[in-house]
């Protein structure tokens, strides 16, 4: 009886000590050979998985920028310059300067700017919704309001307004990852520059029907006036098809342009509230309280 | 053959609904302002050869086509054109539309407005397909695809048997049942030419068992008429059976592979409503300006529906407005059947070619019902007709796996809405896998066009 006990303690042994030997080779002989900076890119990525710079994951990232031995298509918009310069060190390049972005909702057509003329029954999904007409209001480019790009969110920084039926971007937890770029198919939301102590100045809105069909559908829309153009002293606004907009790289923050807007489709966000400028500034805060 | 057949795969039986059986068709007066769209077929959208001011003549040509899938659009009434411009569609999104202001009624020159029965069928081939392309015939069943394209097949592959689509297998619909009892003679005479266009294929007009009196004035017509080869054939009542591969599969007993056309089987589908507007291009030379199209629902009292002749252009709130305006209790308008039609979000939008019916439905009728979870029944996969699994196709989409949907041969699926019916669970399923067969056909078309570029860049090396 013991007999059979020593055996099989012995024989499992045994058996234990070949296959480590045959393990042990077998990985040596088929070692893949990685570069070790891939794990050290890897250890400094925020390991969100987002995919905001195009890559499979935060992994495929570091194997790519590796790869290349440059910066030039990588770039971690969730990170920003803090990672980016940790990355930088490790491969031993310059990484260029890269403004920090915010994701921005550019359509402020709230409920009782832009009236629902019909009812959606459909699946709640903004794909599915335009995938079959043109909307439940008389803007058809406008925010379908099914919250597509809440749930494309990975960090949670997008929500609904209740009362406006529009998304609100919580700056504080935006990384610009693109997300919510890619998930909405009007196109609506758009990465601008962050700008200083987050003050930006947005055309918040994409209706390129001809004016008078555009404040038709709703009260908040850009009609293609081209009054904030002709007041802009820095040449930062352009106006294609009935539509303006604000390049942010020469956008000097004068608030101008918002002050001149007949439907107040220009807003100015982050601004300091003064007494002169609470006109402007109320809308646009109550909308991000709700 | 006195059995009735069907098609093999799924298939569900809504109730039929068919109110509006009984009203005979009705000519409607003519509007002051019409709309005509651009896009009226499936292709590449006409292009308008009109200017603003010009005066026309119904039945004169206004828009060419542009593109091999393309057609003609003529002018319904006559007039003078006020303003080509984009309006709202009934979905809200903007197409080129030509605004016609009425003056009158004439017609252009060489169009037979005459009613008299014109039996003798022109020898020429090429000659009958010209009129049906010049008079802008395209199919009315629903996918509106230009007619002449589909009586033309590539060289290399014959028609072994036209078949005349009389199913109606949408509840609710009467236009094509009333047209096969108030035009049967014309609709056979109409398929006798699209037979010898066809190089004179069998033809085999296929009816379901619920439209009992079109069947019998269908019989007692080909007895009296002189054409060969064509005959009645009845099918089970079961929706989607008027689908072109569903009715193939029914009256050949073929089945049409996955991406493949019906002409691959020997088959050519054509429905009720082409088959008349063929007979008034090819015999009267009359372009395809009118069709016929129903006024009903579920709320709407049998004496307020209709079965209207209208004329392309003329806006749906027209038409609501002449049948008596929109009936109280009405939570929907859908154009086309309850099953595959479109909701209307725009009640001004013109009427194109392929109208086919106001359908108001009640709150009842169209309430969802609150969503639950897959319980994987399988109930939908039993249910589709062309034998995919609609609960994996819907889980795939919302996972974005383009490759796996392409797999499962979601380019397959004829939107005819059997999932969603037969879901206990109220899943959506149709809407999501609408969505994402879209996104496959166009990875499909763009790696076939890449496919042929490169095949062109060889063949210049």
């Amino acid at each position: 009886m013991t007999n059979i006990i020593i055996w099989t303690i012995a024989i499992l042994a045994a058996l234990g000590l070949v296959l480590s030997v045959v393990l042990f080779l077998v990985a040596k002989k088929f070692k893949v050979e990685e570069d070790p900076r891939i794990d050290e890119v890897e250890a400094v990525m925020p390991g969100a998985n987002c995919g905001g710079c195009g890559f499979a994951g935060c992994r495929a990232f570091a194997e790519s920028a590796v790869k290349a031995g440059n910066l030039d298509n990588n770039y971690c918009p969730v990170g920003g310059a803090d990672v980016m310069s940790k990355v930088a060190s490790i491969l031993g390049v310059e990484v260029k300067a890269s403004a920090p972005k915010v994701a921005v909702v550019r359509c402020n057509g709230t409920c009782e700017a832009r009236p629902r003329v019909n009812e959606y029954g459909g699946a709640a999904s903004c794909k599915v919704k335009a995938s079959l007409y043109a909307g439940d209001t008389l803007c058809q480019w406008g925010c379908l309001g099914c919250g597509d790009c809440v749930s494309a969110c990975k960090f949670g920084a997008l929500s609904m307004g209740p009362a406006t039926g529009l998304p609100v971007v919580d700056e504080s937890k935006c990384t610009a990852c693109g997300a919510c770029v890619k998930s909405c198919p009007k196109g609506i939301i758009e990465l601008r520059n962050k700008g200083p102590r987050s003050m930006r100045v947005v055309v918040e809105c994409v209706n390129k029907d001809k004016g008078v069909l555009a404040r038709k559908a709703c009260s908040n829309a850009c009609i293609g006036c081209t009054k904030c153009q002709k007041v802009c002293a820095h040449d930062a606004i352009t106006i294609e098809s009935n539509l303006a907009y604000i390049d942010f790289t020469k956008c000097k923050l004068c608030k101008k342009c918002v002050a001149e807007c007949p439907t107040g489709a220009i807003h100015a966000i982050n601004f300091p509230v003064l007494p002169a400028k609470k006109v402007e500034d109320k809308p646009k805060e109550t909308g991000n309280e709700q | 053959m006195s059995s009735k057949l069907t098609f093999r795969i799924g298939g569900i039986h809504p109730c039929d609904n068919k109110i509006s059986r009984d009203c005979a068709i009705e000519v409607l007066p003519l509007p002051e302002v019409v709309y005509v769209s651009m896009a009226q077929h499936l292709g590449a959208p006409a292009a308008p050869v009109v200017a603003v001011g010009d005066k026309v003549l119904a039945g004169q040509v206004i828009a060419e086509p542009a593109g091999f899938i393309s057609a003609f659009v003529h002018s319904p009434v006559s007039g003078t054109v006020k303003s080509i411009a984009p309006r709202a569609d009934i979905a809200g999104r903007m197409v080129n539309h030509i605004e016609i202001v009425r003056e009158g009624d004439e017609w252009a020159e060489g169009i037979d407005l005459s009613t008299d029965l014109v039996t003798e069928i022109p020898a020429d081939r090429q000659f009958c397909l010209d009129r049906i392309k010049n008079n802008g015939v395209v199919g009315l069943g629903g996918a509106t695809f230009p007619t002449h394209v589909k009586l033309n097949p590539a060289p290399g592959s014959k028609a072994e048997c036209l078949i005349i689509n009389g199913a109606e297998c949408e509840p609710y619909l009467t236009s094509d049942y009333r047209i096969m009892l108030e035009r049967t003679k014309e609709i056979i005479v109409g398929a006798a030419i699209m037979q010898s266009v066809l190089g004179g294929c069998r033809c085999v007009i296929g009816i379901e068992e619920n439209k009992p009196a079109a069947i019998k004035a269908m019989r007692a017509a080909l007895a009296e008429l002189p054409y060969e080869g064509i005959k009645v054939q009845v099918l089970k009542k079961r929706y989607p059976q008027g689908g072109e591969k569903q009715l193939i599969d029914a009256v050949m007993r073929r089945q049409v592979a996955s991406g493949a056309l019906p002409i691959s089987v020997g088959a050519v589908v054509q429905n009720m409503a082409t088959a008349l507007a063929v007979y008034e291009a090819v015999q009267k030379n009359r372009p395809l300006v009118t069709n016929v199209l129903t006024v009903t629902g579920d709320c709407l009292p049998v004496s307020a529906q209709h079965n209207y002749l209208f004329r392309i252009g003329m806006p749906l709130s027209y038409i609501a407005q002449v049948a008596g305006g929109v009936p109280e209790g009405a939570a929907k308008i859908i154009s086309g059947g309850p099953m595959m039609g479109k909701a209307i979000s725009n009640l001004d939008a013109a009427t194109v070619k392929g109208s086919s019916s106001i359908l108001y439905l009640s709150e009842e009728a169209t309430r969802r019902k609150p969503e639950s979870e897959c319980i994987r029944c399988g109930r939908c996969a039993d249910a589709c007709p062309m034998g995919l699994e609609p609960f994996l196709l819907r889980r795939l989409t919302e996972a974005g796996d383009m490759q796996g949907l392409e797999a499962a041969s979601v380019q397959d699926c004829i939107e005819c809405g059997c999932c969603l019916y037969s879901c206990p669970a109220n899943i959506p399923l149709l809407d999501h896998i609408r969505l994402s067969k879209g996104q496959v056909m166009g990875i499909i078309r763009a790696r076939a066009a890449a496919a042929k570029a490169a095949q062109a860049a060889n063949n210049q090396k």
